[in-house]
């Protein structure tokens, strides 16, 4: 699938490294190595950058292309930074025809954020997920952990202002 | 013993309506009353009447909670566990029958529902192993094991006429002869539980309402072929399935069901998951093995198939949950006990996701052969609003549309096919005349677009071309000529496609062609679009006998577009509307109209 690609400047820590590396030489020797390894990095990182992606090709001593073919293939990686809170829109086909594109833009108008997109000061991000199997409730969307459903577009304010 | 068990629902659609919470103020409030050595809560997987969540169900009695919110709680547990009331305002309303209670079984959701892979949803605690042995649980593999030839349970599953559930329906147990028909040596049983259909959620249940049934199955299935080891590669997406499968089959561990030499056997069997990290390609077979094996989820062409060479290039099966789940019942009630459901060609029942714009959402099992009518209408209580229905979607991106006139058609693989649509997952989408169809294939061919791995180019530039041939006609640039076109695409794209994704990828839009030809046709010609969804071509305007110039929708337009004095009819600048439709749902007098 089609990726955006972070333009925002890297800035891991020293401890995010050592965590990594600790986690690519527990599974240097394991076949299909990459899969586990970008899990785990995307959940030390929060996304996974370009710079992490190479450290993680250094260290399995694959070429970059391979990682990143994979790092792209999968939707659950993200190549941008999310927000504190990150909004999940679902766009399953039930949540679709209940409606879930008008959530969508309401967001987009409210925050100026598309989807695969974070606001400036890294509060909010926003993703368009398939569907998360609560259909019952469609359309819904996740902040975070926590799920709404049964939404109409006007709802989105409300929930907005709790997070603000 | 308890003298009451309170059941909850703790699958998706319930824990994201707060279904824990309410465990934990039953328990709480039940503590508060001495009663905790009395009262037993119950966490189960889906009920399947998702639409009501959370739902709550009272034994012995079998009353039926439903929406059940954290406030409600303490009466409920005061009049009903306590003093013995049933609070009837609280039940589900179907089951209210003046002063008489009736069963669960007597609603219209349930009454014509046979639930046999689901049989332990919403009836056992999947996190309890003892609970589902207490169901039976484990008593096929005993029988398989110790009773029957790995042949004879090849014969049995091969008589019940049992299909494969993922969406294909190729006959089960033909599919385990060709993997036992193999030399004997390193063999893999797989599970695809990466349902990626959106809309479609029955898997994710009986993985989280029942998820021992699947081990079992597997287990069997690799007694029968000749494997010691297991994979199920399940959807990151799903956490709550994910945790009660590891936990099963930590459980079934300890116990000795998987293991090495169960039931004193010489046979071993161990089960391992395997995550997937997001991609609806990894549903077709080769693509999941090669996902498997850590690498992009691209197909691969067949022959060889899966049951030659599959997982690290060992012979292998591969079935759905729901394939699975049937499977413990055939082997002790008897193939023909099984073959007595369902259609000629199509044994047994299936499991259908009820979502979109219909009443009662949520998961249904039938025999094969019910009507779509009675699927629609009695058990999923029609299209809410009064509005009218237009088309159910089976198949999800491999499907298609079924039109009004099609809804007695008894649903069987066959019969879907021969319609345009295929059986698919058991995603099933109702859409009202509200639903554009054009939107609805754009829509599809979006899904499509992404998750084309890439690998052939019918797939990756088709679908590409298709989508944009779409947005053509939504936006009203396109011309009949393209329509034909488009067609012509079409069936390019399903001959020379590699796998199933690109092959089916456009039956939405043959289907819709199909059956909804004219809507298309309006959106060519006339540059209208007759549900009034796709944008470009709407145009909002005022009717000046209604309208009263109270200058509300004046004082909402975001883009200035509508003019007029005070008690004066009002008019819309088309040229400035953003088509926003505020203007619209502010208008108390229903002067607004779109078309």
């Amino acid at each position: 699938m089609l990726k955006n690609i972070s333009t925002i400047p890297f800035n891991g820590t020293e401890q995010q490294r050592t965590k990594l590396m600790e986690v690519i030489e527990s599974h240097k020797d394991d076949p299909g190595a990459i899969m586990p390894v970008l899990q785990q990095a995307q959940e030390i990182y929060g996304y996974l950058p370009k710079e992490v992606q190479i450290m993680i090709a250094e260290g399995l001593n694959v070429p970059v292309e391979e990682v990143y073919g994979v790092s792209t293939f999968y939707s659950q990686f993200s190549l941008t930074p999310k927000g504190k809170y990150n909004i999940s829109v679902c766009l399953g086909t039930a949540c679709y025809v209940k409606g879930a594109g008008k959530l969508i833009d309401e967001i987009t108008d409210r925050l100026g954020i598309g989807p695969e997109e974070c606001t400036e000061d890294g509060k909010f991000s926003l993703t368009a997920c398939r569907c998360i199997g609560a259909c019952g409730l469609a359309p819904v969307l996740t902040v975070n952990d926590e799920v709404y459903g049964r939404l109409e577009p006007e709802d989105i304010p409300e929930i907005l202002a709790k997070y603000n | 013993m308890y003298r009451s068990n309170v059941l909850v629902c703790g699958g998706t659609g319930c824990t994201s309506s707060s279904s824990g919470e309410i465990i934990k103020a039953l328990e709480k409030e039940i503590k508060a009353r001495g009663l905790e050595n009395e009262v037993e809560v119950v966490k189960t997987g889906c009920f399947g009447l998702c639409a009501l969540g959370p739902i709550m169900i009272v034994y012995p009695e079998g009353s039926f909670y439903s929406m059940v919110k954290v406030e409600d709680i303490p009466e409920i547990v005061e009049e009903h566990l306590l003093k013995g009331r049933i609070v009837k305002r609280l039940l589900y309303q179907e089951t209210v029958d003046g002063d008489n209670i009736k069963s669960l079984n007597e609603t219209p959701f349930y009454a014509k529902q046979r639930r046999t892979a689901l049989r332990n949803c919403g009836v056992i605690n999947p996190e309890k192993i003892d609970e589902y042995i207490a169901m039976d649980g484990y008593k096929a593999l005993a029988k398989a094991l110790t009773e029957m030839t790995p042949e004879q349970v090849i014969e049995e599953i091969k008589a019940s006429g049992l299909r494969g559930r993922g969406g294909g329906g190729f006959p089960t147990g033909v599919k385990w002869s060709f993997a036992a028909a193999q030399p004997k040596g390193q063999k893999y049983v797989c599970c695809n539980a990466d349902e990626g259909d959106p809309g479609a959620f029955m898997d994710r249940s009986i993985l989280e309402g029942d998820p021992h049934t699947v081990l079992e199955a597997m287990a069997i299935a690799g007694y029968a072929i000749g494997s010691n080891q297991g994979y199920i590669y399940v959807r990151a997406e799903y956490p709550i399935a994910v945790e009660r499968l590891q936990i099963a089959i930590d459980q079934a561990h300890e116990y000795g069901l998987l293991g090495e030499n169960i039931f004193g056997t010489d046979f071993s069997f161990d089960v391992q998951l395997r995550l997937g990290a997001g991609a609806f390609v990894c549903g077709e077979e080769t693509a999941l093995m090669t996902s498997i094996e850590g690498n992009r989820g691209e197909p691969r062409p067949r022959p060889p198939f899966p049951a030659v060479k599959g997982l690290f290039g060992k012979p292998t099966i591969l079935n759905n949950v729901e394939t699975y789940a049937n499977i413990c019942q055939i082997i002790l009630n008897g193939a023909e006990w099984f073959s007595s459901m369902g259609t000629e060609k199509s044994k047994g029942t299936k499991v259908f996701a009820l979502g979109g714009k219909i009443n009662h959402t949520g998961l249904v099992e039938v025999p094969m052969g019910t009507t779509l009518r009675e699927i629609v209408e009695e058990i999923g209580g029609g299209v809410p609003g009064g509005k009218k229905f237009k088309a159910a979607q089976t198949g999800g991106p491999s499907g298609g549309c079924i039109p009004a006139e099609h809804l007695d058609i008894p649903i069987d693989y066959d019969n879907l096919i021969s319609i345009g649509s295929m059986m698919g997952s058991g995603g099933l989408i109702v859409m009202d005349e509200t639903t554009c169809m054009v939107d609805i294939a754009k829509f599809f061919l979006e899904f499509t677009v992404d998750e084309s791995c890439g690998k052939c180019t019918p797939c990756r530039i088709g679908t590409k071309r298709l989508l944009e041939m779409l947005e053509k006609i939504t936006e009203g640039n396109a011309t009949m000529e393209d329509i034909d076109k488009m067609e012509e695409l079409c069936y390019y794209i399903k001959e020379n496609a590699l796998c199933g994704l690109g092959q089916t990828a456009p039956n939405p839009v043959l289907s819709t062609l199909h059956f909804f030809r004219d809507e298309y046709i309006a959106h060519v010609k006339d540059k209208k679009c007759p549900a009034g969804v796709c944008k470009s071509l709407l145009q909002y305007s005022i009717d000046p006998d209604k309208c009263r110039g109270c200058t509300a929708c004046a004082r909402v337009c975001p883009n200035g577009a509508i003019s007029g004095k005070v008690k004066e009819p009002h008019a819309i600048d088309t040229a400035k509307c953003i088509k926003c439709g505020a203007c619209m749902e502010k208008c108390k007098f229903g002067a607004i109209s779109k078309g």
